[in-house]
This record gives C-alpha cells, sequence and structure tokens, in this order.
C-alpha cells in the first residue's frame, strides 16, 4: 500500500512542478474557471504589496482574502509554490487517514453482516475492495486534472479544500475541540462551510450514542457545548483579525463581497449571468433567493440523512460547491475526490455515463466557446452561459444520482436485495 | 425528468437504441451528408439583409475619385511612398520588419524576410479619434498588384479633402503580404505572439473598427471579389458582405464570391450544381485554416475585415478604377457612420452565392447528426459492457487502455516537433532542399506510427481482452466526439469534412473485421489521405483539375503552408490534426490490430 502511494504523491509532484515551471502557469492563472476574485493569487499579491506599503489591503476593492491568509502569505510568500504543493498534499494525507477511518467503521458494519438479509451481503463490501480506497481517493483528489489547474493557478482555493479535509479527519477522529475549531476557521474563510456544522454534530451525537431527541437533556446539552465551542473559536478568529489588522475592514471586503456578489466576472457559476442580466431594483431579493438556496437543503438532508452523517458531509460540500457564488474548479475537485469512497454505491447510479459525457464535454467547451466570445467576437455571453449550465446541470445531476443510490442501497439493505410485489413480481424503486 | 428516473421507460429507450444502433447510426449520417447538401439548395437558404441601422438607412453621395496609376518594377518604393502620402496630406509612418522562417518558404521564394511597411492616417475632423478604419493594399514586386497602390493613394487624396469622416482612416502599404500585415496588427495592439521582429509603431490612432484590403492588378476590371475566410477559419460579420453586395447592385458591378457568379436559375440542376461549388469552395477554403487576403489577420484582433479582389477576365463588360473608388468610398462612408462594431448579424454563416446565407443553426444541425452517431455507438459499448464491468477498473485494466492512448499522444507530439527541429540532420543525410526535408519528415512519422500496434502489444504483456478494446473504444468514441465538437465550434468546416472521413470508421471498427480491408480503408479514411482529397477536390472546383503526380506536389506544398502558417500567423490546423487528430485515429488503429 505504501509504494503505490508513495509512487501516485511522486508522480502528483512531478506534474505540479513541470507545469509551475513551463509557460502554461500564466496562462492558467488568468483562466476564469480556475480562479475566481476570491482565490487568484493574482490579487493575493496585491493585498501583500498594500500590506508591505502600510495601507490596509483592502482598499482598493481588489483582495478579497481573509486576512490570516494574508498574514500567512506574508510570511511565506517565497516560499509560495511550495505551499500549493503541500496543500493537495495534506488533503492527500487526510483522505488517506480519513477513508481508512471511515472504512474502519464500515468493516464493522460488514462483521455486523449477520444483521442483514442474505442477499444483501453483495451490497457490503471486502475488506480488500475497501483496502484500495486511501489510493483511489488520493489518486481522484491529487490526479484530478481540476485540482492540477487549481494547484497551478496557486489557487488559495487548495488552501480552503485543505482545511475542510482537516475539520473532516477531525470529525472523523472523533474530536469535537478540533473539529469544532477548523470548522469555525473554514467558515471565517468562506462561510460556505457553516452547513457542515449539522452533519459534524449529527456525526458526534451518533458516535456518542445520543438520540437525536429534542426532550432529551443529554442532546441538548452536546449540541450547545458543540456550538460554544464553534461560536467561540469563530469570535476568536475574528477577532483576532480585528486585532492584526487594526480594522473591521475585511468584514464587508470578504462577507460582503462573497453575499452580494458585486463582481460579475464569468465563471462556472450560475451567478454572473443572471445578476448581469438583472434590472437593479430587483438584485436584493433576488441574492437573497440565491444565497438562502445554498443554505437551504441542510435541513431536508440534514431530516433524511440524519443515520448517515458522513455521506451528508459530502452532499453539503457538493451542494455548497455548485450553487455557491464565486465557485472554481478547484471546489468541484474536492467533492470528487469523496465519489471513490462510495464505490459500492456504483450498481445503482443510472445517469453515470450521461453525467460523466456532460461533465466531459463541458470541461472541453469551457475554453473553446470563451475564446470564442472573448477572443474572436463571434460568439457572446449566452453561449458560454449555456455550457455554464449545463455543467452545473450535470454536477447537480452526479449529486442528485448518488443521493439517490445511497437512500436505495440502504433500503435494499433492510428490505433485501430482490424486492417482490406484493403479487409476486419484482419490483422496482422509484424515487418520487 | 420521468425519462432519467423513470427505470421501466429508460430500459425501453436503451433496449431501443442499442437494438437498432446500426440502422439508426447509418440514417444519421445520411441525413447528415444529405442534410449538408441541401443547404445549398435556394429554398432553404435565407435571402441576405443588413442588420445594422447605422449602415442601412443613410444615404451617401458618391463622387468620382481622381484616378492616379502607378507602376512599380521591383521592390517597394519606401521613400516614394512617405512622400507621396505626405504630399496627400496623411501623417507618415514607417515601420521596419525582420523575420526568419522556420525553413524556406519553396512557394513565394523567400527565408530571411525583411521588409518595410508604411501607413498614414487620416485625422478625423469631425469626432475624437478614439476609432479608425484601415485601408490597406499589399505591395509586392511584379505586376500582380500594382494598381491597388495607386487607388489607395488616390482615395487618400480624395478623403483628405472630405469633412464628415468621424474615424481616423490609415492607408496602410505592407510588404511582403501577410508578414507585413502580422507585423504591423502586432506592433498596433502590443503583442508579440508569433516571434517576429519589428519596430514599433511611432504613431497610432484610434481602435480599427473594420478594415479593408485591396488586391487589383489591372486598371480595368470585369469583376470584383470578395474573400471573406480568414485565420483559423474566422468569418467577419455578415453585415460587410451585405454593405459589399449593396454597393456592387447600387453601381452595377459584377461581383463575386469564391470567382463565382451568382445564378438566377436555383431551380435548374445546373443552377443547383453551381450553388453548391461555390459553398464547397467556401467549406474547403475555410477549413485550411489559413488567411486567404490580408484581412484574414485582423480577425484575430475582432477586426471585422474583408479583402476586394479585381479580377480581369474576357468579358467585353469592363469596370474603370474610377467605379471602384466611388464603391469604396462608399463602403468607407458606411463604416464611418458605425456607432459601435459590426455586431448585429451573423459570425457564423455559409455563402451558396452573395445574396443568399446558411446560418449556424442550419448548419450546425449537419454536423450534429455525425457527432451523434460516435455518441450512439458509445452508448451501445456502454449497455455491452455493463454497468459492474466498469465498477471496479483495477490497476492492469486502466493501464491497457492508458498504454496506447499515451504512446499515440506521443506520436503525435513527435508529428508536431520533429519536422521542423529535425531538419539540419535530415538535409546533412539525405540530398533534399530544407523545404521537402520538412515535409517527408512529417510524411515519415506519419507512416512510422502505423507500425504502432505491434510496439503497443509488446507494452501490453500480450494480452489483450475483449473487453480492453472495449473499454478503449468508448475512451476513443468519447474522446473524438469532443475534439470534433470543439473544432467544429470554432471552425465549422473542418470539424465537418473531419467528421465526414473519420466518423465512418471509428464507428464501426472492431478487431473482429478483416484485417487487410479494414486496414486499407482507414488508411483510405486517415486524415492525411483526407487532405490530399480536399486538395483534389479544390483544385476541380476551381476548374485547374490536376494530375496525380501534380496533385501529390500540391499535397507536399500544402503541409509545407500548414506548418509555415502555424510558425508565422498562429494558425491552428496543423497542431489540432498532428496533437489531436493524428493520435485519435491510431487509437481506432490500434483498436483493429487488437489480439
Amino acid at each position: 500500500m505504501a509504494a503505490p502511494l508513495t509512487l501516485l504523491l511522486i508522480v502528483a509532484v512531478t506534474i505540479r512542478a513541470v507545469l509551475f515551471r513551463s509557460s502554461w502557469a500564466e496562462l492558467i492563472s488568468e483562466r476564469v474557471e480556475v480562479v475566481s476574485p476570491l482565490n487568484a493569487w493574482k490579487r493575493v499579491v496585491e493585498g501583500l504589496a498594500l500590506l508591505d506599503l502600510g495601507v490596509s489591503p483592502y482598499s482598493g476593492d481588489v483582495f478579497h482574502e481573509t486576512p490570516f491568509m494574508i498574514y500567512l502569505f506574508h510570511f511565506v510568500v517565497d516560499y509560495a509554490e511550495i505551499v500549493f504543493m503541500v496543500s493537495p498534499g495534506l488533503v492527500f494525507c487526510l483522505s488517506r487517514f480519513l477513508t481508512s477511518l471511515y472504512l474502519f467503521r464500515k468493516q464493522k458494519y460488514a462483521l455486523e453482516s449477520d444483521r442483514y438479509p442474505a442477499d444483501c451481503l453483495e451490497l457490503l463490501r471486502s475488506p480488500k475492495e475497501m483496502f484500495y480506497i486511501p489510493l483511489k481517493v488520493a489518486m481522484f483528489y491529487l490526479l484530478n486534472p481540476f485540482t492540477i489547474l487549481s494547484c497551478v493557478a496557486k489557487s488559495t482555493c487548495g488552501l480552503n479544500n485543505a482545511i475542510i479535509a482537516l475539520f473532516i479527519l477531525c470529525t472523523l477522529k472523533g474530536s469535537a475541540l478540533l473539529s469544532g475549531i477548523l470548522l469555525a476557521l473554514a467558515t471565517y474563510q468562506s462561510i460556505y462551510p457553516l452547513t457542515l456544522f449539522a452533519p459534524a454534530l449529527l456525526f458526534f451525537l451518533q458516535r456518542l450514542y445520543i438520540p437525536v431527541n429534542l426532550r432529551r437533556s443529554s442532546f441538548w446539552f452536546f449540541t450547545l457545548q458543540y456550538a460554544f465551542i464553534y461560536v467561540g473559536s469563530l469570535v476568536v478568529i475574528t477577532g483576532l483579525s480585528f486585532f492584526l489588522l487594526g480594522s473591521w475592514d475585511f468584514i464587508p471586503s470578504v462577507y460582503g463581497f462573497i453575499f452580494s456578489v458585486p463582481d460579475l466576472t464569468p465563471n462556472i457559476g450560475l451567478f454572473w449571468y443572471f445578476f448581469a442580466e438583472m434590472f437593479e431594483h430587483f438584485r436584493l431579493f433576488f441574492i437573497c433567493v440565491f444565497q438562502i438556496n445554498v443554505f437551504f437543503y441542510t435541513i431536508p438532508l440534514s431530516i433524511k440523512l440524519k443515520e448517515h452523517p458522513v455521506f451528508l458531509i459530502f452532499m453539503q460540500i457538493a451542494i455548497i460547491s455548485i450553487f455557491k457564488s464565486y465557485p472554481t474548479v478547484g471546489d468541484v475537485a474536492l467533492y470528487m475526490a469523496f465519489l471513490p469512497a462510495w464505490s459500492h454505491l456504483y450498481r445503482f447510479l443510472r445517469n453515470i455515463f450521461l453525467v460523466s459525457c456532460v461533465l466531459l464535454a463541458c470541461s472541453a467547451l469551457f475554453p473553446v466557446l470563451w475564446h470564442l466570445w472573448i477572443y474572436a467576437g463571434s460568439a457572446n455571453s449566452n453561449f458560454y452561459y449555456a455550457i455554464t449550465l449545463l455543467f452545473n446541470f450535470g454536477q447537480i445531476l452526479l449529486v442528485s444520482d448518488y443521493f439517490y443510490a445511497y437512500l436505495r442501497r440502504e433500503h435494499h439493505l433492510t428490505h433485501g436485495l430482490y424486492l417482490k410485489k406484493k403479487d409476486g413480481t419484482e419490483a422496482t424503486l422509484v424515487l418520487k | 425528468m420521468g425519462l432519467l428516473s423513470d427505470p421501466s421507460r429508460r430500459k425501453v429507450l436503451t433496449g431501443l437504441l442499442t437494438r437498432l444502433n446500426t440502422p439508426i447510426c447509418i440514417v444519421c449520417y445520411l441525413a447528415g451528408i444529405v442534410w449538408f447538401m441541401g443547404l445549398a439548395f435556394e429554398p432553404f437558404t435565407l435571402r441576405t439583409y443588413m442588420s445594422e441601422n447605422a449602415m442601412g438607412s443613410t444615404m451617401v453621395l458618391l463622387r468620382g475619385a481622381i484616378m492616379m496609376l502607378v507602376c512599380f518594377c521591383s521592390g517597394m518604393p519606401v521613400e516614394w511612398l512617405v512622400k507621396a502620402m505626405q504630399s496627400r496630406g496623411l501623417e507618415v509612418f514607417t515601420q521596419s520588419f525582420s523575420r526568419k522562417l522556420p525553413f524556406p518558404d519553396e512557394n513565394k521564394e523567400r527565408y530571411m524576410v525583411r521588409g518595410t511597411n508604411v501607413y498614414g492616417i487620416l485625422r478625423a475632423p469631425r469626432a475624437p479619434r478614439t476609432e479608425a478604419l484601415v485601408i490597406s493594399a499589399p505591395c509586392s514586386p511584379g505586376d500582380s498588384n500594382n494598381q491597388a497602390v495607386g487607388l489607395l493613394l488616390a482615395l487618400a487624396q480624395y478623403f483628405r479633402n472630405q469633412v464628415y469622416w468621424a474615424k481616423d482612416i490609415i492607408f496602410l502599404v505592407n510588404e511582403h503580404d501577410l508578414m507585413g500585415t502580422q507585423a504591423w496588427l502586432e506592433a498596433y495592439h502590443h503583442t508579440n505572439i508569433t516571434g517576429m521582429e519589428y519596430s514599433p509603431l511611432q504613431g497610432r490612432a484610434g481602435s480599427i473598427q473594420a478594415a479593408l484590403s485591396l488586391e487589383l492588378s489591372s486598371d480595368v476590371i470585369t469583376s470584383l471579389d470578395l474573400i471573406l475566410e480568414g485565420l483559423n477559419g474566422q468569418l467577419p460579420n455578415l453585415d460587410l458582405a451585405n454593405l459589399f453586395y449593396a454597393f456592387c447592385q447600387k453601381l452595377g458591378v459584377l461581383c463575386t464570391i469564391q470567382g463565382k457568379l451568382q445564378r438566377n436559375d436555383w431551380d435548374t440542376a445546373e443552377g443547383y450544381t453551381h450553388a453548391a461549388q461555390t459553398m464547397m469552395l467556401m467549406v474547403l477554403k475555410q477549413a485550411c485554416g489559413r488567411s486567404w487576403g490580408d484581412h484574414g489577420l485582423f480577425l484575430r484582433y475582432h477586426i471585422e475585415a474583408a479583402s476586394v479582389r479585381g479580377i480581369n477576365s474576357f468579358r467585353h463588360y469592363k469596370t474603370d478604377a474610377a467605379t471602384i473608388g466611388r464603391l469604396l468610398e462608399g463602403m468607407v462612408r458606411k463604416l464611418n457612420n458605425l456607432l459601435e462594431r459590426l455586431h448585429q448579424s451573423y459570425f457564423f454563416y455559409l455563402l451558396p452565392s452573395l445574396s443568399r446565407f446558411v446560418s449556424i443553426g442550419c448548419y450546425m444541425l449537419a454536423f450534429g447528426l455525425l457527432v451523434v452517431i460516435l455518441l450512439l455507438r458509445a452508448l451501445d459499448l456502454w449497455v455491452h459492457l455493463g454497468a459492474p464491468a466498469l465498477a471496479a477498473p483495477s490497476g492492469p485494466g486502466v493501464l491497457t487502455v492508458l498504454t496506447p492512448v499515451v504512446i499515440s499522444h506521443l506520436t503525435g507530439v513527435a508529428l508536431y516537433l520533429l519536422p521542423v527541429h529535425l531538419q539540419e540532420m535530415a538535409v546533412e543525410h539525405f540530398p533534399v532542399s530544407e523545404t521537402e526535408a520538412v515535409v517527408l519528415t512529417a510524411v515519415a512519422i506519419y507512416t512510422a506510427g502505423l507500425a504502432l500496434p505491434h510496439n503497443t502489444q509488446r507494452l501490453l504483456s500480450g494480452e489483450g481482452t475483449e473487453q480492453g478494446w472495449k473499454v478503449l473504444k468508448l475512451t476513443a468514441l468519447l474522446y473524438l466526439a469532443v475534439l470534433l465538437g470543439c473544432t467544429a465550434l470554432i471552425n465549422f468546416s473542418l470539424g465537418f469534412i473531419l467528421a465526414v472521413t473519420l466518423v465512418p470508421i471509428t464507428a464501426s471498427m472492431t478487431p473482429h473485421m478483416p484485417k487487410a480491408l479494414s486496414a486499407l480503408v482507414m488508411v483510405l479514411l486517415s486524415p492525411a489521405f483526407t487532405v490530399l482529397y480536399c486538395v483534389f477536390i479544390y483544385q476541380e472546383l476551381i476548374e485547374a483539375p490536376v494530375s496525380v503526380s501534380e496533385g501529390w506536389m500540391l499535397f507536399l506544398s500544402v503541409i509545407s503552408q500548414g506548418i509555415l502558417d502555424h510558425a508565422l500567423y498562429g494558425s491552428l490546423v496543423y497542431p489540432l490534426l498532428a496533437l489531436f487528430i493524428y493520435p485519435c485515429w491510431l487509437m481506432f488503429w490500434n483498436i483493429l490490430f487488437w489480439s
């Protein structure tokens, strides 16, 4: 196991190192699909220059990263490439632990296989299959072209991904304190991971055998405890930022920027075209609608998946990366890294061929239509937005497909694999 | 979403698609070809119309320009041009440029190119000088274009005395045709994408809105030909063609496109053939991705441009240069009225004649019908492979597919890089010139790639499973579909021609076919042979048929031109063929010899 992992790491690092040194790096770091106004390296450099001159980095509406990030790069700016190399490596190590830990839990399920009907045994994964999963997760993240592009562009998205991966690791390890602190850090970085609070809480409750019951005092006690860790560290981090900078400039410049979406540079998300076309007086209303959209799914999903918090984390990360205001391909890569962990759902997926075709075609068409629109001038923004829509349609189909497959597998685990209708004919499950 | 979530209906649909796969594919292919040929049929096309309001309704009063005819003997008389332009009241500047070609260009006999562009700016008296128009005339030694500069100077003199100019007008005389234009445009826009050396421009005008390029070799002409195809198959806005057509109608000048006059008898077989030939010529010219006149390089900078070429044939009815001058004056005055860049009309079109066009919505269907075959085939393979087979792609499974893919692409990279870099070595060892060395190396590498399956088999350690080739074919089909789709968006003609030849072989290729026969068919429909056929068809269509040996020489010169166009102007056809289409074709070649 160690040998292929080392090999993989060497290959991944080589690819990145070669690309960093090649003439492609500059081209990649200009692509709107890879960097957003939030995480572009160019803007970080601008912020650093302003900081060095003793001006607030947030003056001038260019820099939108958090104060922690800029102080981090203030010290390591000369080694920036190494930082960006390390951050996916970090995710890689974590993914290894993460999956092995998670799978250990799954293995326990396998040992308890007598709990399930006999014909469901083929639904459970053998230890041999699970043995390869950390390798596959690492491969999916490290060799995913999206991650490579994002890393070569020095998008700070890679660091955010590393923080979220660390948070997931700590959660799965069962350390409520670290998990709360890291979740606060992730929230501080980009707000949206706020929705991961629910799955993390559900996971700890399940782990401590506390039933989700609103009348139980133990439930409230733990919830308040975790919320306190989370909110407390959030307050501390924000306060620290204030003391670092000596002003509250960063609140409107970072969080206001995320929420009110003033920068309508095209990206792979759904916001830019819609708000570029809209009359100004409807803007507030639709911004509320679009932003609530990201957070809203937490409630129904938490209710439906309250027994399966780890899958819920995956769903939440995917939804964030689809509906957030400035998505990049780096965000997409994070949830795609989880896909091998659900390889046992594969037999229940229905549209995987369609989805892979759509995602593949869209990834190729993004630069082509961008060229036609911006350079050749023969196409227009509608062409590019059409591809954006299709890309997001593919992602939503992918996520809902996995959701359906997960529910269906759970159903089969309790009711047997071969379902019969009342009249004895073979039945099929339909999601309605 | 019923179709995507209801399992029983899905089963019926996929069952239908797999059972009737081959008939559906054949029908799609034939329908695609028929649809494409039908595009030239007049009732299916639309009449062109002027979309731009600023150019449509305004009247321009045309007055005769005074002619001044010049004849050059050899080279470009820079000093004389500067004086002539200065005496007409323009701000005159020169720009020198030099470029060493990667290998000698035998068609135009040049290797170390050194030249000077002369341009004069007529400042707009009526508006802030933020926008400009360009009139350019290539000046080359010999008689081929000796009247264009004279007309240009006459226009300059006449325009200088008018008061209504709201845009600066730049009169550009460029040496070494496209290379001069390239140097001037790069300097004007402060870019350097092709590694040309040039001196910076001393004087500039505003952002260029439109450009016209003149090519005129005699003082009287019978007709004017409009050339639209630019670099990488890019076309200017259709309004520019409409403008030209409208003025030709108004002044009673015969106008042609692709050198073909328009006919009115669309309902006869000859009429249809004529329109189809005109459209096919446009498709072939667009597909080859080179710039067919000086205007082609302007298009890259988002400047709408076209070339106007005077043709003198044996007809009795002649048009004198004064009429051409009035025509150009009219066009420039209408362009002068523009409030914004031309954008109202179509950018993607095919022209079966100057007054008829086919828009993207119509012709893309023909291409879509061809590409859908690839997707249907891929779906069929996917169903046959069965989902669980791909669920756990163990280590060796991935490797079986990855090896041919990587090797094919490495061959493609060799085809792209080696010909130019190895020319010195080839010239040393073989009795050939540099140009021949480059072309023959390319042909040799292309042929050597065919020996590939044997090498791949060895790397696979001998075991090629039934599933292995199916997975490889699935990958290759999807790859080709995406590739052709992207190509067709940028250059429809290229994508369509490649689809016509590649789709039948790629869709039907399996290892179980008779080896020798299918290998022959595959080679005959490979990208290089497609280029060869295009050369013959083109020669046939311009009514200059060639023999096989002449055709072969033309084919070789087309390859060298393709490589040169890539190096000099950044044309993308050669890298596309070498780095993507050829490796993709090699993958299918691999499938054929799978054992």
